[in-house]
């Protein structure tokens, strides 16, 4: 629905608050509602999000460089989240545990023992160690949330050129499936469909993914909208290029700015999503974990005084999650050329 | 203004009706089905063939779903919760309440502290205390409602007794009001999870009006600092919040649902929650109903609200 505000509204001074100051609606706000207001400003604006000015991918390239050199936040995220690639996938070669049998994790070492020289962060009800357990874990949740953001992203990115490009009844029908989809409260839509399909790793990505596409899609079917009535994609359709090459050739290319921010933030908040699904026991299961479900396997001990059991992993997800917010607020004020313009 | 509201009225219903048909087909692929989850894994083939033709579910899904809007709407009914032995929409009355006021309460708190505290960012803007609270939006926006809840609990039920473990438990919603130290925690943790994005916005909102002609000319005209600010800027820029408001109704059902379970308060998100994981269906539907229409709702207020704090904004045809 609220897309159709796009004509309601057209010519209406919405003062155009917030965008222009400090990048954006700031980042805290959800991702959900920032698209949202951002196209609501871009309706009554008559321009459609940040509609860019064509980058070469070499220009983009730099530009991303520039942002890492110039923000100071962007380098500190950047650094959080290779630092955590690393503690993830090379710690264990350094730090030997058993996370996968249960039997053996009791019989070695005791349950929920305080951190010590054995056990670094101590150990969990199970006996497993939590360091370890920490670098087991975090591998499922990184690997969910970036696989999940760039699915998701991806797969709206495509979907929003195409209803953007082609306008009309196609437009309209495939923006009210977002607009339904997203009249649902996202824990609703992930709670039902982790209940229906029993959460795998892949199932996770998948679930996750699906309600990561709505915001992207309606991002760049709007940034679409001024896209395609641009000089040179008329060019392209002057001579004679077709649909399928002006959408995936011309107008993806040119909202690449918009997409890769975009993708940033649905990275921090599949993170979230899948701290939620495992708190609630619907992530990702036994013998394998993820920092939510370690969080809420953990809160039960905590409240017996065992701090290390939730610490650690709440850390993790909040350091994670800011490290991406923060990539993304430095990307979003380099690469949204709307907003640089002014 | 009227041919608008009809218009959005009439997306509305269809959006809702989309929602349900599709959460009601996605509910016929739970494994086993509902007869299964319903009865339990020793029922025999009698009872859930019996099972399924007293609740139409051997008639073909479109016809079901008819049969369950007529229902509905014929006779308010949402169908019988097996696990919990009641009529689903006697359950929902009795729960519905009761998440009201905790969301309701929660997002006044959350507009009480978020508002004031954009404010002093700008007044303050780029002094330590301006870069403090951006730093703890940032940590807020990425801190799981569930850690911070949790949290809460630690410090302040366990190590120092000052409110309770658990949210009230009563089954009256004058029950749960008159038990305040029950009620600090979980609306404070569903506040939480508002007032990092409101604050921001509001930050922004009032930077940006604060670069406005109008807040030149007042102050050109000699008003003082402390009137352009409550007087001019901010009277604009809290215009954008109402949407704002408006549009954050899905994070903050979707937060009801967290905070009602770390805090086992007995509303509508702990029954989703139930609902989920017991895999009852009729149940089931019956709060991813309230929770759209909720959504939808607030979609279509911020709308109406918003043209009538802005008189600038009119809807056309």
């Amino acid at each position: 629905m609220p897309s159709d505000r796009d004509r309601d509204t057209s010519g209406s001074p919405w003062s155009s608050p917030a965008v222009q100051n400090e990048g954006g609606p700031g980042f805290p706000v959800p991702a959900p509602i920032a698209a949202e207001l951002s196209e609501r400003l871009a309706a009554a604006e008559g321009t459609a999000p940040s509609g860019g000015e064509a980058v070469s991918t070499g220009s983009m390239f730099r530009q991303i460089v520039s942002v890492f050199t110039e923000n100071k936040l962007a380098v500190i995220g950047l650094g959080v989240f290779v630092f955590m690639v690393l503690f993830c996938w090379l710690g264990p070669v350094f730090y030997h545990t058993n996370q996968t049998n249960a039997q053996e994790a009791l019989v070695n070492s005791t349950s929920n023992t305080s951190p010590s020289g054995q056990h670094l962060l101590g150990t969990d009800n199970a006996g497993y160690d939590i360091l370890g357990r920490l670098m087991f874990g975090g591998k499922n949740s990184l690997v969910v949330g970036l696989l999940a953001a760039i699915l998701g992203t991806a797969w709206g990115a495509l979907y929003g050129a195409v209803s953007g490009f082609f306008g009309g009844w196609v437009d309209a029908l495939m923006m009210r499936i977002v607009d339904t989809l997203l009249s649902i409260p996202v824990l609703f839509l992930l709670i039902v469909l982790a209940v229906i399909f029993h959460p795998t790793l892949t199932v996770l990505i998948l679930v996750i993914a699906f309600v990561s596409w709505l915001v992207p899609g309606r991002l760049i079917r709007g940034e679409t909208l001024s896209l395609r009535v641009r000089e040179y994609v008329q060019a392209v359709r002057v001579m004679g290029g077709s649909r399928r090459r002006i959408v995936l050739r011309h107008i993806l290319p040119n909202a690449i700015g918009t997409i890769i921010v975009n993708a940033t933030f649905q990275v921090a908040d599949a993170i979230l999503f899948l701290a939620f699904l495992g708190f609630l026991g619907l992530g990702v299961q036994l013998p394998q974990t993820d920092w939510g479900s370690m969080l809420s396997n953990g809160v039960t001990y905590a409240i017996q005084g065992y701090w290390w059991e939730i610490y650690p992993a709440g850390l993790a997800i909040v350091l994670v999650v800011v490290a991406f917010n923060f990539i993304g607020d430095a990307l979003r004020d380099s690469l949204e050329v709307r907003l640089q313009q002014r | 203004m009227i041919a608008f509201l009809i218009r959005r009225i009439i997306q509305a219903v269809i959006v809702v009706l989309l929602v349900l048909l599709g959460l009601f087909l996605l509910t016929h692929v739970i494994p086993g089905g509902a007869a299964r989850a319903a009865l339990g894994p020793r029922a025999t083939k009698a009872q859930i063939r019996q099972f399924n033709v007293t609740n139409n579910y051997y008639k073909g899904i479109f016809v079901q779903f008819y049969l369950y809007l007529k229902t509905l709407v014929w006779h308010h009914n949402l169908g019988y919760s097996y696990k919990m032995n009641q009529d689903v929409t006697t359950v929902i009355a009795q729960r519905l309440p009761k998440t009201l006021v905790l969301v309701g309460i929660s997002t006044v708190l959350a507009l009480i502290i978020a508002v004031p505290l954009g404010i002093l960012q700008v007044v303050r803007r780029n002094k330590p205390i301006d870069h403090i609270l951006t730093g703890l939006t940032f940590v807020g926006y990425g801190m799981p409602s569930f850690l911070l809840g949790t949290l809460l609990i630690l410090y302040f039920a366990i190590d120092i007794h000052i409110f309770s473990v658990e949210a009230p438990q009563g089954q009256t919603v004058g029950a749960i009001l008159g038990d305040p130290r029950g009620l600090v925690l979980p609306e404070f943790t569903l506040a939480a999870i508002t007032i990092a994005s409101f604050s921001r916005y509001m930050r922004s909102s009032m930077m940006e009006a604060m670069t406005e002609d109008y807040v030149r000319t007042a102050r050109a005209k000699g008003a003082s600092p402390r009137r352009v600010l409550f007087r001019h800027a901010l009277r604009n820029a809290i215009i954008p919040i109402v949407t704002l408001l408006g549009l954050s109704i899905p994070a903050i059902v979707s937060g009801a649902v967290i905070t009602e379970t770390v805090f086992n308060f007995p509303g509508m998100g702990l029954l989703t929650y139930e609902a989920a994981t017991n895999t009852d269906v009729p149940l089931l539907l019956g709060t991813a109903l309230v929770a759209t229409l909720a959504t939808v709702i607030g979609s279509l207020l911020a709308d109406i609200l918003y043209a009538i704090v802005d008189p600038r904004i009119r809807y056309a045809k």
